[in-house]
């Protein structure tokens, strides 16, 4: 690879690469995100490519490993040229029919195709699937269509050229204005303007200065960070470039968590490939402007992403928060002026420079600007990755492009921000999803993390699972935050096991409340959001398991028993087989019956019986 | 030097003073566990917390790691802080009902009453014998081991550690295991037997104002409540 | 290296820890990371995790004195982060994925069979050496929930019939091989 020595390049380097391509070649772009993979994409790549080789044809088709399409879903899935042929729950079986049929004779399998829940008609291009259609992919535009490891793919859809752009002629100050006239908020939760972070890290007089991009995404249920790092390197990498080159840093970090191989490994790729065209290490395209960037690999610790704790994680300590009365901006990592941003901020800002800011502000609401990718999951059919304008309400995100929830169950709730947000109850699912209104509604938006609670979801075992899962990721420096986890966890066990009183609930409402209040960093001063937003909107099942010692939704296992249908029952002792713990007594062909005294209620006679005999109350 | 406010008080302190010295220079008592004047702040213990900001958009932070800033409008005393700081000795009884600093503290901040089960823990994690080990005796033979609340201080692998010279000061500046309290009872783990009467200003103000002479609280007509 | 692609071997072969060897893995690791401004304690100790799937207090002790820091920092930073461990990894990794997605979709009766069907605690290993169990608080592939990981691989859309027939598929492998 020849190194790029004069932002003009970019563009020559462009036009080579497109007419090196043929665009009539057929291709088969198979989605190996993380979500296809865990459904057995590979499987469906490689026997592509035996089947290939076998025909001998495998010159002829491009099969490209892609990057995440976002509806994981319905994985494994492929998206097949020419035609834009979408192909879901593909597994390696029906590799050779795809071959045989839609490559060499272009017909269409009618039974890979996705059919809408709803009408019952089969689609056949990506675009046209109601899930797609409602989406608007910036960030997210090109994460399907480029195979991740190549950096040509990248640039052939016009990738580094806001780099070019900004090396030709704009000015840092520019560029620091213009992405502060974007009204472009971090993405990773806290929602501080952007720009504003950028100039002041601009102005620090202190030096050298460093970048960080914040790619420990903890929150559990939320992986648009990985998948995006995975399926799009770049534009990440560029994002970074031009903040190095507007704040006038040398040395950025990114910081990915440990549970995320492939997109470590991706990146990894995408930076080596950079440093080989002169887009990133020593004078970047010829410009003078020197910048690399090191790759961290976090330890697995949630509280990692809490921005000081980051810092302290890559100067080698543990991932204690310190109390952020300087700004990183002014005193960060090292103690030097340091802008750090999520993964998601870092990829708007290509677009930005790209489009301009004038442009860019036209999308969203008055205060949040821009799109932002949540991740759809829990009781929704359409689990996935949708990118939205900021302000679309919950109802669309949910009931439209998430499909509503699954076997006609009603909604309940859905779960914003992870364990720093809340839960919005159904009646308020018009509610225009920006930073300002989730926080009004006692959640937040966090990093994009949106899961749906349906009739069977428990919300005090909601809550429940948030403190425990806090109380494990806490660091544990703070009182407030350690005990008050702790404490809290144990009231709320002892609501889900029906030992609890009404002052307790109270007590519960006081200790969120202050821990919210007490508490040095942002998992402290958000870890009672879950507790409080589902005090708010669903006191009454709080008071349902403490009073009449029931669990509605049927989750808190102490308040629920299993029993047999004496007439539904037909003996056929394949519960009294799977009991783990001889519960269940009957003979052969006659009806059963759960002893409750050694009963453990672990639900599986509930799985097992085929009759639907087994009754849980 | 930095102009603030202290409690409706215009105060200036050198640049770079924390705000529990700046308080603790002005005759202002803020309880904490976890700070000692020769070690680092650490920020732990949160008792030590105090209002900042004008009521509204005010926060509170740990006054033994915040700097004092020009203009700023602290609080020691405020209903806010007050309750965070009862709640917060509540627990720390709870969690140690055997240490007398700690039974002092409920008495002296009129803690009456406990809702948590008590678990008789030795340690509270202030933190102050890790950073006494390490930056005055320089040994670094204990430290905070795990995360969250599997937290506690420990030698490596809970050996006998190469680096302590069983030099004590540890056990000399733990607040947790100094002279035991042997006030509380089984059936009930606050000892109170120190208590003092709870100053009546937070009914009509929403700061504690007994430091000031005369008692404002004490001379108003119980009808007005001014700041509420 | 081997030790990833041969999870039996290392096992055994490495609960007693050669001494020497720990010298020169160390160095070679230490030795990768010299040209760093900064010391970068947790990639060497992520290193050494990854080479004996877990961190020997020796390698620990090594680590300390060749880099001056001190054995109690070290130790702190094995105990805080997840990603280390201090006791040796079984033959067969499971990590039972607890992020939310998947606890909405049952993931705790996942976790519950998984440990009683190997009798083996989360965070430990069983007592044959056979199986590491770890909860992991989400993998990113919550469309697939509630899901484990299965040495590296993922097996998703569990059931507690499925999973039984998971783990038994393994226990009997297990027993004709061993």
């Amino acid at each position: 690879m020849k190194k790029i020595t004069k932002p003009a390049e970019l563009e020559e380097l462009r036009k080579i690469i497109i007419d090196r391509r043929d665009p009539d070649k057929p291709s088969v772009a198979v989605c190996c995100g993380t979500g296809c993979l865990a459904s057995g994409a590979l499987e469906v790549v490689s026997s592509f490519e035996k089947i290939l080789k076998e025909k001998n044809i495998d010159a002829d088709l491009d099969t490209r490993i892609t990057g995440c399409h976002g509806f994981c879903e319905q994985g494994p899935l492929m998206v097949i040229k020419p035609g834009n042929i979408f192909y879901c729950k593909v597994n390696q079986h029906d590799v050779e029919e795809i071959v045989e049929k839609t490559i060499m004779r272009g017909e269409i399998i009618e039974r890979l195709l996705y059919v809408n829940p709803v009408t019952g008609e089969k689609i056949v291009r990506e675009d046209e699937i109601p899930f797609y259609k409602k989406q608007y992919r910036l960030i997210f535009a090109y994460n399907g269509k480029l195979v991740p490891t190549e950096i040509d793919d990248y640039i052939e859809l016009g990738g580094y050229s806001a780099l070019r752009k900004v090396l030709e002629g704009i000015s840092p100050a520019q560029v620091v204005a213009e992405v502060k006239a974007s009204g472009l908020r971090g993405r990773g939760g806290g929602g501080f303007p952007t720009g504003i972070k950028w100039e002041s890290c601009y102005n620090a007089t202190d030096s050298p200065k460093y970048l960080i991009c914040n790619a420990d995404e903890g929150d559990p249920g939320c992986f648009q960070d990985g998948y995006l790092l995975e399926g799009n390197p770049h534009s990440v990498i560029e994002g970074m470039v031009i903040g190095a080159y507007a704040v006038g840093s040398k040395q950025g970090y990114i910081y990915v968590r440990n549970e995320y191989p492939l997109a470590i490994k991706n990146f990894g790729i995408a930076v080596e490939q950079a440093r080989a065209y002169g887009l990133l290490g020593e004078n970047i395209m010829g410009s003078g402007l020197s910048f690399d960037i090191r790759i961290n690999k976090g330890g697995g610790a949630f509280v990692c992403g809490e921005s000081s704790a980051l810092i302290a994680s890559i100067e080698g300590n543990v991932g204690e928060p310190r109390d952020k009365h300087t700004h990183a901006t002014e005193r960060g990592l090292w103690n030097k002026p340091t802008v750090l941003n999520n993964v998601k901020t870092w990829a708007n800002i290509p677009i930005i420079l790209n489009n301009g800011a004038e442009w860019f502000s036209r999308i969203g609401t008055e205060t949040s600007k821009g799109t932002m990718i949540f991740s759809l999951t829990g009781k929704v059919n359409n689990t996935g990755l949708v990118e939205v304008p900021m302000g679309i309400s919950l109802r669309d995100l949910v009931i439209d492009i998430g499909g509503g929830v699954p076997q006609g169950k009603k909604i309940k709730a859905v779960q914003t921000g992870g364990p720093s947000g809340g839960c919005i109850p159904e009646h308020l699912l018009d509610l225009p999803v920006d930073y300002e209104k989730l926080t009004e509604a006692g959640s937040m938006m966090g990093s994009g993390g949106m899961i749906v609670l349906d009739e069977s979801s428990c919300m005090v075992d909601v809550a429940k699972y948030f403190l425990a899962f806090t109380q494990d990721e806490s660091c544990g420096s703070c009182f407030s935050c350690r005990e008050g986890i702790t404490r809290m966890l144990e009231i709320t066990d002892h609501i889900t096991r029906g030992q609890s009183s009404l002052a307790e609930l109270d007590l519960l409402q006081e200790l969120a409340e202050v821990v919210k209040d007490a508490s040095m960093c942002g998992l402290g001063q958000t870890c009672g959001n879950p507790v409080l937003s589902t005090i708010r909107y669903f006191e009454d099942e709080y008071r349902a398991h403490i009073l009449e010692k029931k669990c509605p939704a049927g989750v808190c296992r102490e308040l629920i028993s299993f029993r047999i249908d004496q007439e539904l029952c037909n003996g056929c002792r394949a519960c009294l087989k799977k009991c783990p713990e001889e519960a269940i007594q009957g003979e052969k062909k006659e009806s059963h019956n759960i002893l409750q005294d050694l009963c453990t209620k672990c639900g599986i006679c509930l799985e097992t019986c085929k009759y639907d005999a087994v009754i849980k109350e | 030097m930095v102009n603030f406010t202290l409690n409706g008080l215009e105060v200036s302190v050198e640049k770079g003073t924390t705000l529990l010295e700046a308080a603790d220079f002005y005759g202002i008592e803020i309880p904490t566990l976890c700070h000692d004047k020769g070690l680092s702040p650490y920020g732990a213990c949160r008792l030590c917390l105090v209002e900042i900001g004008t009521p509204g958009r005010s926060r509170l932070v740990s006054s033994c790691t915040y700097q004092a800033r020009e203009g700023l409008n602290v609080r020691t005393h405020s209903e806010r802080v007050i309750k965070a700081r009862k709640l917060l000795i509540e627990m720390y009884v709870a969690l140690c009902p055997s240490s007398k600093v700690i039974q002092c503290l409920a008495s002296k901040y009129h803690v009456t009453k406990v809702r948590f089960s008590p678990k008789h823990e030795d340690c509270i994690l202030c933190g102050l014998c890790v950073r006494m080990c390490d930056e005055q005796m320089q040994a670094k033979a204990i430290s905070f081991v795990n995360r969250g609340g599997r937290r506690l201080v420990s030698t490596p692998f809970a050996k006998k550690s190469e680096d302590c010279r069983l030099c004590g000061a540890c056990i000399y500046i733990c607040p947790a295991c100094q002279t035991r309290c042997q006030g509380p009872q089984e059936e009930n783990i606050l000892c109170n037997a120190c208590l003092n009467l709870e100053p009546p200003c937070l009914e009509k103000f929403e700061d504690v104002m007994c430091y000031m002479d005369p008692c404002v609280a004490c001379e108003l007509n119980t009808d007005k409540k001014p700041n509420k | 290296m081997g030790l990833r692609t041969n999870p039996k071997a290392c096992y055994r072969s490495y609960m007693k820890v050669d001494l020497t060897k720990i010298d020169q893995i160390i160095n070679q690791i230490i030795d990768k990371y010299k040209d760093d401004e900064d010391v970068p304690y947790i990639s060497i100790l992520q290193d050494i995790n990854d080479e004996y799937r877990y961190l020997p207090e020796e390698a620990l002790y090594r680590v300390s004195q060749k880099m001056e820091v001190s054995m109690s920092h070290l130790y702190s930073l094995a105990t805080f982060y997840k990603c280390f461990s201090l006791v040796p990894k079984g033959e067969h990794e499971i990590q039972v994925c607890m992020g939310t997605a998947c606890h909405v979709r049952g993931a705790s009766r996942i976790l519950e069979k998984v440990t009683r069907d190997l009798q083996v605690k989360p965070g430990k290993t069983s007592e044959n050496g056979k199986f590491s169990l770890e909860t992991v608080n989400c993998v990113g592939a919550c469309a697939q929930g509630p899901l484990v990981v299965f040495d590296g691989k993922y097996v998703g859309k569990l059931t507690l019939n499925k999973i039984e027939k998971m783990l038994g598929g393994n226990h009997e492998k297990d027993n004709k091989t061993s």
